[in-house]
């Protein structure tokens, strides 16, 4: 996984609550596994009902079109637990997600892909919001993991917490499965004592073969 | 120490601790998609690493399959990369697909149930956020993303961080033509779409106690519309009698000792939660969402509501959804017409849901111009419930029936409404574009989406008789 210690780059505003995966990334134009990314965040959000760009949507207006800061409202990223509206961020250049908060599953899939998410209290997400909409893409902003520093013009520096063993996660950008089979021994042991204690979780039967 | 049922199925399921602090929870039952399941595949091949457990591993198809009769890879173009995709890889790692033309291929939340492939007490992963759905079995679930998918099927184990414990107690009967969907979504509006974040919920109470399996299935299916890691019931002999005999289930001296285990399942009695939380649901009515999420829901005798009265934070998300969905303030929400109808999906289309919208729609026609389609949870349920007669029942009705999959829940197989229109439908989430562009999607249980097709509005089912 791609390490990340800090991002500086254009922070770009979506302030908004509860933006569900739906609308990061519809499936119902994804026709292959592997659609072009870019094109598909917030594709519906781009456009206007005419079909045409909507200009004023914040991924359309040219100061936006490689932002690697996303600020956003509560509960980011809720709904349907699909990767790609993480790819689609990165496929953007966003290495940074900033909410009040993040659904669960959305924030997981960031830290398996090397976003760094964080998540702030509604005072300062606000404060922070106010100034990131106030530099409309002029001047950049910068996320440094390794001081859980946010800095950026228009205000002092912004302090966030984040799980020690996230941080340091994205900071050495480990394998996740490299890490787990470190542990390769004690699961296989698991699953002895559990073929002994609790077999019928351990195999599956169909009774009729 | 006190425990709660959610302590023990995770502690039982506890391989060890990471250096970086994450639990590794063993997974006894991984069951993939089409849709995310190709991606998983070619990563697996990518890094040369095989998949652990094939033979607690299932594959479905149900995303992306057409439901039109007589249904190939191709009939959905979208769909025939998946598909294929997710045969090939299923074949190269020796995991049984349950794939287009297998007798019980369907929606894996009610496939793995019915097919007892689900356990009480088991840890069960899926990588679609509907997972938690077979937490009505008493199985602890987990919907996970495709590089945790991926990991699961390299591992068998799940590497996250122990969520916290949220009981809902739920007392009351329910009154006709109320059901787990009416309740799910009352506590979705009580608490919120994140009320839940960050927790594993077990319900509890009476009348969660009353309630079928399909019924606990439905009531746990909507647990992360309020933003749950997981949503459970504690097994009882409704439960044990339900999968009792079930393909996959235990059989013979080995169900004895599953089920000797399995009466063990219960959270202690003093055992702390980080959250309680109890809702009366002897009164409730039938509900219908107005909005554009699950939360935005009121009973079908109400109005919808004004944002200019509500909570500041509130009013902006009100707004927006009120003009999505072409509403006013104040207007009841009874009476408004639709222009198709939807029964289907992981949430409702298990063998009651179909019967109890036949009971309403028997002796009666969808209005005209409606569009309406009933959409088998599998097609185990669809072959039940043609032996039942439904298909009849809904056919001489005007319903399409269709061949079971996801449809119209997420449109991934291209059964989508028009731009638009007013979609009353069974499934679990009301965004914005999610049924097609434009479209407005209007949540509710089996029985009053079948008011809605037969009166061509938005009904009470309780009152069907006097406007159809």
């Amino acid at each position: 996984m791609m390490p990340f210690t800090s991002v500086t780059g254009i922070a770009a505003p979506l302030i908004r609550d509860d933006i569900n995966t739906d609308e990061i990334t519809p499936i119902q134009i994804a026709r292959t596994p592997k659609p072009d990314y870019t094109e598909l965040l917030f594709m519906r959000a781009r456009r206007r009902a005419d079909g045409s760009p909507d200009p004023d949507f914040v991924f359309n207006r040219p100061q936006f079109l490689r932002p690697a800061i996303l600020v956003t409202g509560r509960n980011f990223g809720c709904g349907s637990s699909r990767e790609s509206a993480v790819w689609a961020m990165l496929a953007v250049g966003i290495r940074c997600i900033i909410a009040k908060s993040m659904a669960d599953i959305y924030r997981e899939n960031c830290l398996q892909n090397g976003v760094l998410p964080v998540e702030l209290a509604d005072a300062e997400a606000e404060a922070l919001a106010a100034r990131v909409v106030a530099a409309d893409g002029a001047m950049p902003f910068t996320v440094d993991l390794v001081a859980q520093r946010i800095s950026g013009p228009g205000g002092a520096d912004i302090r966030f917490e984040i799980a020690a063993a996230d941080r340091t996660r994205l900071l050495e950008g480990l394998d996740d499965i490299g890490l787990t089979l470190k542990h390769a021994a004690e699961i296989a042991a698991f699953e002895v004592r559990a073929l002994e204690e609790r077999p019928w979780q351990q195999t599956v039967v169909d009774s009729r073969r | 120490m006190l425990q709660t049922l959610f302590d023990k199925i995770w502690d039982s399921h506890l391989v060890a601790r990471r250096a970086d602090g994450r639990d590794l929870v063993y997974i006894d039952r991984h069951v993939l998609h089409e849709l995310h399941g190709p991606h998983a595949f070619e990563k697996l091949a990518k890094t040369n690493r095989s998949v652990r457990r094939p033979d607690l591993t299932f594959s479905m198809q149900d995303h992306t399959i057409a439901t039109a009769p007589g249904r190939d890879d191709s009939t959905n173009p979208d769909g025939t990369a998946f598909l294929r995709a997710m045969r090939e890889g299923s074949r190269r790692h020796g995991i049984r697909i349950f794939d287009l033309g297998d007798p019980e291929q369907g929606i894996s939340h009610v496939v793995a149930p019915e097919l007892g492939m689900v356990l009480p007490g088991a840890t069960h992963a899926v990588p679609d956020s509907h997972a938690c759905t077979v937490g009505g079995l008493g199985a602890l679930a987990f919907a996970v993303g495709t590089t945790e998918l991926e990991h699961v099927l390299a591992t068998q184990v799940l590497a996250t961080r122990r969520p916290q414990r949220m009981r809902i107690r739920l007392d009351g009967t329910l009154g006709d033509h109320v059901g787990a969907k009416d309740v799910a979504l009352r506590i979705i509006a009580e608490i919120g779409v994140a009320g839940a974040r960050g927790h594993a919920v077990e319900y509890a109470g009476a009348t969660v106690r009353a309630m079928a399996v399909e019924s606990r299935l439905t009531l746990c299916n909507l647990a992360i519309e309020m933003g749950a890691r997981s949503g459970f019931v504690a097994p009882d002999d409704t439960t044990f009698s339900w999968i009792s005999g079930r393909p996959f289930a235990s059989q013979g001296a080995l169900w004895d000792r599953a089920l000797a285990a399995w009466r063990r399942l219960e959270s202690d009695p003093d055992a702390g939660f980080d959250q309680d939380i109890a809702i009366d649901c002897a009164d409730l009515a039938p509900q219908v969402t107005w909005g554009t999420d699950p939360s935005q829901v009121i009973a079908v005798t109400g109005r919808v509501p004004d944002p200019e009265a509500a909570a500041p934070e509130r009013r902006p998300s009100m707004r927006r959804a009120l003009e999505y969905m072409g509403l006013s303030p104040g207007a009841p929400i009874a009476g408004l017409p639709v222009d198709r109808v939807f029964i289907g999906s992981c949430t409702n289309a298990r063998l009651p849901d179909l019967m109890a919208a036949a009971a309403v729609v028997r002796g009666r026609r969808v209005a005209k111009g409606i569009v309406a389609m009933v959409v088998p949870g599998s097609t185990t349920v669809k072959r039940q419930a043609e032996a039942a007669g439904l298909d009849r029942v809904f056919g001489e009705a005007g319903f399409f029936w269709g061949e079971s999959g996801c449809s119209m829940c997420a449109g991934g197989n291209g059964d989508r409404g028009k731009p638009g229109e007013r979609c009353v439908s069974t499934t679990n989430r009301n965004f914005e574009h999610r049924q097609g562009a434009d479209v407005r999607t209007h949540l509710v249980g089996p029985a009053m989406a079948a008011a809605a097709a037969v009166a061509g509005r938005i009904v009470d089912v309780r009152r069907l008789a006097e406007v159809a």
